[in-house]
């Protein structure tokens, strides 16, 4: 085949299944955010953005993703090394570990609210150790830090595993060769790591990072059951306005600042872990 | 390409199977009541199955709900036979998507009920189906600390915020508990009982001085509340693990506290202020949305509902009381004897001042209780100025008033057009 | 980086050891930290209704079986049960083989529109579903797509595509593109190179989209509530009554939900390291 079309024939499928079952809903509710009964205009996206709680939502949805990320990448690259030399039991550690792959957020959720409530895991612990005397309000409005790292740590145990899997199975590409040549002129493992697992897992941890970041956009479900009404997201204000206000205008405007913001992390994320061409490997 | 184009068979051969497979022809009932995994059982094998059809109860979420019922109204074609929901939940659904019921012959013994239903049309749009209310409850442990010559069937909010303090001194911990989770029905307790006690009134007097005094109180009690309320949505949780003592909430929402360990709890009515005990009632109800498929059927299924042996078994099923006149046996779940005794204090009491559900308000139903809600989160949460809050959040109120031009309700007094924010 | 630690060049065996000791703790900790939350739904699932509420917890199950058999007689669980299955391997076949090709062109040409067409990818998972339910909806009922697996899957499909192409693009990024001329020197087509020398490569890659697209589709609730009646699938029917179910049966819920997706990713584990050797060359 023709070396100019084959690509076009390659992504052609993709093409077709994403703009009948993606652009054209997407368009059709995308127009939504754009009139309020006649013409076009931004009065929705003016009604939204001037709520007094889209600051607070906002602020809280890049706060959380600011923390959490991060933590998650390190914490993937040190679990997929780890994976990685393992002589033994490699494959039950390695399914240990993606097994918060399969829990919806709705059951992460409500797995994590039984460690945290006042009645919960921790504080039984806490109170048997003899650390507390009784029970302690950890989800209170008065101890947002406290609400505030629960959520973190259930988006950490939730949500990693995404990145294992992508990094593990982009850290099998690497050749074994690189390894054996850097341990010759001595490089120490942390060397080793540095200057040939992470620029060849490039690809990889471009995709992961990407992904990741534009799910964390989206955090929802553990949010509202931990944090309550205490720590609004921005996915929570959608659904406020499409389902409890019934206004599928103001919705879909937020949704599509939402959209603009994953973009531009997307874009910076893309400059920033640019991918050489043809993987000059 | 040919493994390609294998994989492509499979997938669209079985796509083929499955969409063969005969789907036979139940009456599908689309609800957003009786959610709760074990009420949607008892819906199906107690309420249902006695009708001559196979009935599909499919409850879900507000969301879906509304979503699938859109998209059937506007495809033009559909499955959902009969709706069940909440008196909000229609209002914000074009009558017009609604078949009329009146030639059922079947409505509400209550004229109030079946006024809403119309839904300000002249038709009845949907017809009453069961009603609740909201009640308080406690845990028998809290009763020791009841202010000396408290009647804890006419109790006052200022007896209700000592009684609390009460306990909070002598416990260590606040152990009040108020819904004001993400799914809690906080707004209910300020549109119904709240403003009401305070006030007399709902929208007129939202920014009054009065209505200063009810935050400045509510404020006081919430010293004494569990902390971790803004995370409660349904107190029977926190009254059964002993986190919440005192507790306001829907009948429906206490209920399974009272069926687990019914000798531990009490219920009781909600406290009186100065403008008397104010309380709201819930109303659901049954519709035929203009798509459904056999519309005998769907009737059939109405008029079934509404007979008062199956008003029995659904208040047995979702502790939801019947709407028309049932003698009531004897041997009803803990829960419904508990909450039926509160409700029946609490509505025979001299000082009653029972209010409406919000009515004219259209899809505007999520705004006017978001007014509510955010003055809560403002005022208590983040410990804004009353005042300054009451005037800000006036002006939404006022615009929602206008833009729906919805008269007032009790009890607020009567308006000749939109109900005016004074 | 523990394992960097772990492995330095130490000559005296104590540090070797006391690295090893750390490397092991290291695993040790990490797999707690994703089993304990998971235990303690299992202790919640095993427990009555009076222990779930009670304080301080146990921390040793107590094997009442009364929340789980609730479900087993739940009515349509089994059904349920195989509409999940049914969808979610549809998903992943259909993820699989649309996306991998664009995933291949993406790594392998420069083309015209590439940008706007990773973008395109992106935004599929950047806009909330919830939103995009209406019109999908009214699409499939007129099309008579409503109601049925394949049309669910289809939906499933949209969300599980990104996860296809992107990683498939970056693995595919990983393989040196001389491999693939070298193949064709010897004689290959582009399509024979392509079968016998890439694709062996990256199958643990296939495997990892593919226990994407499976769990995506698998803890899926919105459109599967929307898009089915009679064809409903498990989350559909568990985890929409959940949010308002008693605490004993939100965690049973919760746990049959999470059961057959650690089954699936327990039986295609292997593959993540099948090709291993080869991947190591």
């Amino acid at each position: 085949m023709n070396a100019r079309i084959l690509p076009y024939m390659l992504i052609l499928p993709v093409t077709l299944f994403l703009c009948l079952f993606f652009l054209y809903p997407f368009v059709l509710v995308s127009q939504e955010a754009f009139s309020t009964g006649d013409g076009f205009t931004l009065d929705n996206f003016r009604d939204v953005a001037s709520y007094w709680k889209f600051p607070i939502s906002l602020q809280n949805t890049l706060l959380l993703a600011a923390a959490v990320v991060p933590i998650q990448v390190a914490l993937a690259l040190l679990m997929a090394t780890m994976v990685n030399r393992m002589q033994k039991g490699r494959d039950m550690v390695l399914y240990i570990w993606t097994i918060p792959l399969g829990i919806s957020d709705l059951a992460a959720g409500i797995i994590w609210l039984a460690i945290f409530e006042q009645s919960g895991f921790l504080n039984s612990m806490m109170t048997g150790l003899g650390i507390v005397d009784q029970p302690m309000n950890l989800l209170s409005y008065q101890s947002p830090l406290i609400v505030f790292v629960a959520i973190a740590l259930a988006e950490i145990w939730r949500a990693t595993a995404i990145m294992l899997v992508i990094l593990v199975a982009g850290i099998g590409l690497i050749p074994k060769e690189y390894y054996e040549a850097a341990e010759v002129f001595g490089a120490s493992p942390w060397k080793r790591f540095l200057k040939v697992t992470l620029p060849l897992l490039r690809p990889s941890l471009q995709t992961a990072l990407i992904l990741r970041v534009v799910l964390a956009f989206e955090v929802f479900a553990v949010v509202a059951a931990l944090g309550g009404t205490l720590f609004p997201v921005l996915m929570g204000e959608i659904y406020a306005y499409q389902f409890d206000l019934q206004d599928g205008g103001a919705a879909a405007a937020l949704a599509l600042i939402v959209l603009a913001i994953s973009i531009a992390f997307t874009l910076v994320i893309l400059r920033a872990l640019r991918v050489p061409k043809g993987a000059t490997i | 390409m040919t493994r390609m184009t294998h994989f492509a068979g499979a997938v669209s051969g079985l796509a083929l199977l499955v969409s063969t497979a005969a789907v036979q022809a139940d009456v599908l009932f689309w609800s957003t009541q009786a959610r709760p995994v074990e009420e949607a059982q008892a819906m199906r094998q107690d309420v249902l199955s006695g009708f001559d059809e196979t009935v599909d109860y499919q409850p879900n979420e507000d969301g879906p709900w509304l979503t699938r019922l859109q998209a059937e109204l506007q495809a033009g074609s559909g499955s959902i036979e009969v709706l069940g929901a909440l008196h909000g939940n229609f209002s914000a659904i074009d009558p017009e998507s609604l078949v009329d019921l009146d030639d059922l012959g079947v409505s509400a013994s209550s004229e109030t009920f079946n006024t809403l239903a119309r839904l300000g049309t002249d038709n009845m749009q949907y017809i009453p189906w069961m009603q609740a209310t909201y009640i308080m409850a406690a845990n028998k442990e809290a009763l020791p600390y009841l202010p000396d010559g408290a009647d804890i069937n006419a109790l006052t909010y200022d007896q209700l915020i000592e009684w609390a303090a009460n306990v909070h001194e002598g416990t260590g911990s606040p152990k009040f508990g108020f819904p004001a989770g993400p799914k809690g029905l906080k707004h209910r307790f300020f549109q119904g009982y709240l403003y009401p006690s305070y006030t007399d009134g709902v929208v007129r007097t939202f920014a009054s001085p009065e209505a200063v005094t009810a935050w400045e109180k509510f404020g006081e009690l919430w010293e004494h509340t569990n902390p971790s309320s803004t995370n409660f949505s349904f107190m029977q949780e926190q009254l059964l693990s002993g986190d919440a003592w005192i507790v306001f909430d829907h009948t429906s929402r206490l209920a399974q506290a009272f069926n687990e360990r019914p000798d531990d709890f009490v219920a009781f009515p909600a406290p009186a202020g100065p403008t008397g005990r104010g309380f709201m009632p819930v109303l659901a109800g049954l519709a035929v949305p203009a798509t459904a498929p056999d519309m005998d059927a769907a009737k059939a299924l109405v008029s079934y509902m509404l007979a008062p042996e199956t008003q029995l078994k659904t208040l047995q099923a979702t502790s939801f009381f019947p709407v028309v006149d049932v003698e009531l046996p004897d041997d009803l779940p803990a829960s419904v004897q508990a909450s039926g005794a509160a409700i029946a204090a609490m509505s025979g009491a001299p000082d009653a001042n029972p209010g409406l559900l919000p009515s004219g308000l259209g899809d505007k139903g999520g705004d006017f209780n978001r007014v509510y809600v955010d003055t809560f989160e403002r005022i208590i949460l983040a410990r804004q100025p009353i005042e300054r809050v009451l005037e800000d959040q006036k002006r939404r109120l006022s615009a929602i008033m206008e833009e729906t031009g919805a008269p007032c309700w009790a009890p607020d007094a009567p308006s000749e057009g939109a109900c005016p924010v004074e | 980086m523990t394992d960097a630690v772990a492995d330095l060049p130490a000559d005296t065996g104590a540090s070797r050891k006391a690295g090893q000791f750390l490397y092991g703790a290291s695993v040790v900790l990490l797999c707690a930290w994703v089993i304990v939350p998971l235990y303690f739904l299992l202790l919640n699932t095993l427990s009555s209704p009076e222990e779930v509420n009670s304080f301080p917890k146990s921390f040793l199950p107590h094997f009442d079986l009364g929340s789980l058999t609730f479900f087993a007689n739940f009515q349509g669980i089994l059904r349920a049960l195989w509409n999940s299955v049914l969808v979610a391997a549809m998903t992943m076949v259909m993820s699989i083989v649309i996306g991998a090709p664009a995933g291949y062109a993406l790594s392998r040409f420069e083309f015209r529109g590439k940008e706007a067409f990773r973008l395109l990818i992106l935004l599929t998972r950047a806009f909330p579903l919830p939103l995009l339910a209406l019109p999908l909806a009214v699409l499939f009922i007129r099309t008579g797509l409503d109601d049925t697996a394949f049309g669910l899957a289809l939906v499933h499909t949209t969300l599980a595509i990104p996860f296809a192409v992107l990683i498939t693009f970056s693995l595919f990024s990983g393989i040196p593109i001389e491999l693939e001329e070298a193949a064709w020197t010897l004689g290959c087509t582009r399509f024979t190179a392509f079968t016998k020398v890439v694709l062996p490569l990256i199958l643990p890659g296939i495997t990892a989209s593919a226990i994407f697209a499976f769990v995506i589709s698998w803890n899926e609730v919105f459109a599967a509530a929307v898009l089915t009646i009679e064809n409903r699938t498990l989350p559909a029917f568990l985890l929409q009554t959940l949010g308002e179910a008693p605490l004993h049966l939100k965690f049973a819920g919760g746990f049959i939900l999470v059961v057959p997706a650690l089954i699936f990713i327990f039986a295609v584990r292997k593959y993540l390291f099948a090709m291993w050797g080869i991947a190591n060359r």
